[in-house]
């Protein structure tokens, strides 16, 4: 089964399964249902929470050659909820690497829930010093690693030392290093001796 | 004593504010999008400040503790400019966003027949996407400019008790006292309206339909006025459930009219951490 297959079952045959149904017919109103897929009594799935799960789906349900195009345009136009909603969706969504400019838009901003939310699977995407600098970012926001998909297997040199330099900055500064990133950092370092 | 500010301009205000409005009571606002002094010369330019209003400024509002929901609309002060009329092809979706909890501040500034159409179409939008609508009156020919407006407001078909009929004053609530539109009134410094005025009209016309605001924004302005107000009537001789009423039922009983204002968590605890971790300071 693929995740939207999971997706689908787990919300399917609750009080908000006819409004989804419905609007997963007409892809073609997915501004509207899309925005209002939040106000919909529907249910979360194991981590998905509901109104990212729904529109998950609505995003998958378009055809797959318009699938980049009208997920950019959602995302532009897009309340944080639904920002945030778009980036979980990529993972599951034909659209190669077409969407990675809105993972850059995403890394931009100061809202942790839309940083977390670009660091997912389809961060596989970004180039090496992008994500540095969005696991960078997450260290100084206060995302948990933890949040970081991927984290150790692609975890470099190039992070070590921007680790490292992060917490001389923090010692120098009389300031903590938070305990997450001063654990990646030593195994980082232990690795390489 | 729980506060709900329901016309306030946060993008204008900084951290401190929320900081100090926290600490007074205020635990939830509604942001009008309005001008910002300085003309817009581009739809572009609205966009990107609907998506703060309905993106980084609740984000923004909830490190505080303070619960934020938004108005959208092409506002009086530029609703004439042909350069940002195209905006009005934009609003139907931010109408349907889940924090936009009315269509505002629309009406008059100058009651031109560009002003006119606007107000018309957006007030048809109110209608159509079921949701309450926010009226600016104007600073200049201000009772003349409120006839205008009920008389618009009552040709749409809008209910009236779905419209707030804001910046009010002793000389312009006779005009609305009756039309069944809620009654706005923004306390200002030195302008608009005064927490001792305030006492005076709510002694005189009771507390039904009368809705507080501080309108502050980036002009000599004070997001503490509506705590100002509130102990004012306490002074006076009101009791705390009518204070309780005009600043906080009242706005809830507004705004919640779209369906859309959620207010989960407002009296728990605020919530300034991420899983656990502080993101007050952002990238510091």
């Amino acid at each position: 089964m693929t995740s939207s297959e999971r997706l689908r079952e787990a919300l399917r045959g609750t009080p908000g399964w006819d409004w989804l149904r419905d609007a997963l017919a007409r892809p073609e109103t997915i501004a509207r249902s899309f925005s209002s897929a939040g106000r919909a009594p529907l249910p979360g799935a194991p981590g998905w929470t509901a109104d990212e799960a729904a529109r998950a789906l609505l995003l998958a349900a378009l055809p797959p050659d318009r699938v980049a195009e009208v997920a950019a345009d959602l995302y532009r136009y897009g309340d944080a909820d639904e920002k945030r909603a778009v980036l979980k969706a990529l993972p599951l969504l034909p659209v190669g690497a077409r969407a990675v400019p809105l993972l850059h838009d995403a890394i931009r901003t100061n809202d942790t829930r839309l940083l977390a939310a670009a660091l997912g699977p389809y961060a596989a995407h970004l180039d090496p010093a992008a994500w540095r600098q969005a696991v960078l970012k997450c260290v100084f926001m206060g995302v948990p690693l933890a949040e970081v998909h991927d984290l150790d297997r692609r975890a470099d040199d190039g992070l070590a030392a921007m680790l490292a330099a992060f917490a001389a900055e923090r010692e120098a500064a009389g300031r903590p290093v938070p305990g997450d990133a001063a654990a990646l950092l030593r195994r980082l370092t232990s690795e390489e001796t | 004593m729980r506060i709900f500010d329901p016309h306030i301009h946060m993008t204008s205000r900084t951290t401190d504010d929320y900081a100090r409005m926290a600490a007074a009571g205020i635990r939830a606002v509604v942001e009008p999008a309005f001008w910002l002094g300085q003309p817009r010369t581009n739809p572009g330019s609205f966009t990107d400040y609907f998506d703060s209003l309905i993106g980084w400024e609740p984000y923004r509002a909830a490190q505080f503790g303070v619960v934020h929901h938004a108005t959208v609309a092409l506002n009086p002060k530029e609703a004439g400019d042909p350069r940002c009329r195209p905006v009005l092809d934009l609003l139907p979706r931010y109408l349907d966003k889940d924090r936009v909890v009315a269509v505002g501040e629309i009406g008059y500034d100058s009651m031109t027949p560009d002003e006119d159409d606007a107000f018309e179409r957006q007030l048809a939008l109110a209608v159509e996407h079921d949701l309450p609508a926010l009226v600016h009156t104007p600073h200049r020919d201000k009772a003349a400019g409120t006839r205008r407006s009920l008389d618009l407001v009552r040709s749409s078909g809008i209910a009236p008790g779905r419209v707030a009929i804001d910046h009010l004053n002793e000389v312009t609530i006779d005009l609305v006292h009756g039309s069944g539109c809620w009654m706005g009134f923004s306390i200002y410094p030195e302008t608009k309206m005064s927490p001792p005025r305030m006492v005076e009209l709510l002694r005189k016309y009771g507390t039904e339909r009368m809705l507080v605001n501080s309108a502050a924004d980036w002009g000599v302005s004070d997001p503490l006025l509506t705590l100002a107000t509130a102990e004012a009537m306490l002074a006076a001789g009101f009791g705390e459930d009518d204070v309780d009423r005009v600043m906080w039922r009242n706005p809830v009983e507004f705004y919640g009219q779209s369906g859309r204002l959620d207010l989960t968590g407002v009296t728990g605890a605020a919530e300034p951490t991420f899983a656990g971790s502080s993101i007050k300071r952002g990238g510091e």
